[in-house]
């Protein structure tokens, strides 16, 4: 855990980098800073492990205060990655990893076991052990340096824009990685971004700071995105907010409608009846808890079977662990304006509409900036 | 050329080249010893560079001769004269590339280096110099290549080093020992330089596969 009681940062020229900043980022947890340059967000990040001492103000690191703990030994307790990785171009990748394994003194055994998990645990391949940095692309190389800076498991990681080099697929590959990881190891992690989008998709929190280092929000990215608590935050976050919430909202949170459904065995009569109900001019073709696909009723033989007739697929199925923005993309793409959502088993399990997805958006955010049912419509036509 | 001069003269050659080699290793020797502090200190305190770079470039621009009589008068017609005065000349270069060298390593190396735990001295010598290896060791065969140059005319204040033979042969208007003098102080140079970039490339192995 770290905890920031007042700190401020000003420097010998008068500018305030930091301004009584106040929070705490709980054990295991992904506490973002975001802001636009000038914000204090990478200076807060390094007064953590004091390359850069506060002026005001208390950092607490595990329960001890980090003014406390002489530097080298509070570094080496704390990950460091940064955007220039800093690599050390005169050391084999191994030897860049096992750097604080040999500072602290570890045998050889255990750091060479050490460093071979992490090559593994970072996606590189084993022929990389004994190249130099150059030897690598950008992206192995931003890989080393994260195994580096987990080489002795600390508790604590201290990331300065770690994914800002590369290019966006690699970027979103390494990030997609690091959510992985994070998963398994439950760091506590200072992450510094000026990416909003980066900061909602890595954060478990969020701390969204302006020009001379004031904070405005700090809260999860669906209680941001919810709720700005600043006009800052809400201009920060730019105009797609809504779809940035449906991007994190899964599936699964919404209840599905059951949506005009008939067997293939039941006749034209009965589908036109099913769909006259649902106010709608096609029918889910559905059986044995399958989904055979959708048909115009107009296709469909008064007296005739509906299995008669070729089923037509849906555009996109969703399942229950993707996110309302895909769920979304599905139904502006589709000519029936409706996702089919599937379950575990591949079931059928009803209908996503827009207006369920607006009615989700309203139930979690009554609050003023709520995005209409025509609102999303309208960001549904911009997908 | 007068190859039974050469015959004859195998002894003297090759203590002449011996002396020369001294001569050389010593300059540079004293001159690193000296450089290298005064390169640490401007590396560190980057207001002290110009003025050290000053003082050491206007050491280095005194002609050679000159220097060496202007040494006379306090350490005489000796070796010392002759190794004092090659060790002046051998720290402009010294200097200057061992502090470029440093100056060299990447501020984000130097960065993550001081965030993973590192102290000043052990960031220094694990990290610093030896990125800085391969600039410092450029300037050390600079320096040797000079410096073997310059050993020749201190030949005009001890005899010694291959200098010795220019000055017997123009006093004898006698061409082998002058030829034999310049062979062998350009080989020992070619020699010198190969010998550094050998050392380099067994240093600084990460060097050799860049571009």
């Amino acid at each position: 855990m770290i905890t920031f009681e007042s700190v401020s940062k000003r420097f010998p020229d008068g500018t305030t980098a930091v301004d009584d900043l106040s929070l705490e980022v709980p054990e295991g947890e992904v506490a973002v800073f975001v802001g636009p340059s000038g914000c204090g967000k990478t200076t807060t990040l390094r007064m953590v492990n004091r390359m850069i001492e506060p002026t005001d103000g208390t950092i607490t690191v595990d329960g001890q205060d980090a003014m406390k703990i002489d530097p080298p030994e509070l570094r080496r307790r704390i990950g460091y990655v940064i955007q220039q990785i800093g690599l050390f171009p005169h050391r084999t990748i191994a030897e860049n990893i096992a750097t604080v394994p040999q500072l602290i003194d570890w045998d050889k055994k255990r750091t060479n076991e050490r460093v071979d998990e992490l090559i593994e645990v970072v996606g590189l391949p084993d022929e990389v052990r004994d190249r130099y940095p150059h030897q690598l692309s950008g992206g192995q190389q931003q890989r080393v340096g994260v195994a580096r800076a987990l080489a002795v498991d600390p508790p604590i990681m201290l990331m300065d824009e770690p994914f800002g080099a590369v290019d966006p697929i690699v970027r979103s590959r390494l990030q997609d990685e690091f959510l992985r990881l994070q998963r398994d190891v439950k760091k506590t992690i200072v992450f510094v971004t000026h990416d909003i989008d980066e900061a909602i998709k890595m954060g478990d929190r969020i701390a969204i700071m302006s020009e001379g280092g004031h904070l405005q929000q700090y809260a999860s990215p669906e209680e941001i995105l919810a709720h700005p608590a600043t006009d800052f935050v809400a201009s920060f976050l730019g105009a797609e907010r809504g779809l940035k919430r449906l991007a994190l909202i899964p599936v699964s949170k919404v209840s599905a409608v059951e949506g005009p459904v008939v067997g293939p065995d039941d006749d034209g009569a009965r589908a036109r009846a099913v769909a006259r109900d649902n106010g709608s001019d096609w029918v889910v073709i559905v059986k044995d808890r399958k989904l055979l696909g959708w048909a115009h009723v107009a296709d469909i033989d008064g007296s005739g079977r509906v299995g008669d007739i070729e089923a037509k697929p849906f555009s996109a199925e969703i399942y229950k662990e993707d996110s309302l923005r895909a769920a979304l993309n599905a139904m502006v793409t589709s000519l029936t304006g409706v996702a089919a959502r599937i379950g575990d088993d591949s079931a059928y399990e009803g209908l996503l509409t827009q207006e369920l997805l607006a009615r989700e958006l309203q139930d979690s955010d009554p609050g003023p900036g709520t995005m209409t049912g025509a609102e999303v419509n309208e960001e549904a036509e911009r997908v | 050329m007068d190859w039974a001069w050469v015959g004859s003269h195998l002894d003297d050659i090759q203590h002449l080249l011996l002396q020369h080699i001294t001569f050389t290793v010593s300059a540079l020797f004293f001159g690193f010893i000296i450089a290298f502090p005064l390169a640490l200190v401007a590396a560190r305190y980057p207001r002290l560079y110009q003025p050290i770079l000053g003082i050491t470039g206007v050491l280095f621009t005194i002609p050679s001769i000159a220097l060496f009589l202007l040494l006379l008068p306090f350490t005489g017609l000796s070796e010392t004269t002759c190794i004092l005065g090659l060790t002046i000349y051998t720290l402009l270069v010294l200097v200057r590339n061992t502090v470029e060298g440093l100056r060299g390593v990447p501020d984000d190396v130097k960065e993550a280096a001081e965030a993973m735990g590192y102290r000043p001295l052990a960031l220094l010598m694990k990290v610093e110099l030896p990125i800085a290896l391969p600039v410092v060791i450029a300037g050390l065969r600079i320096a040797a290549v000079t410096t073997i140059g310059l050993v020749t005319i201190t030949a005009l204040i001890t005899f010694g080093g291959l200098g010795a033979f220019f000055i017997d042969g123009f006093r004898r208007d006698f061409a082998t020992p002058i030829i034999v003098g310049i062979v062998l102080s350009v080989a020992l140079a070619v020699a010198a330089d190969l010998s550094l970039v050998g050392v380099q490339r067994v240093l600084t192995p990460w060097a050799r596969t860049r571009r």
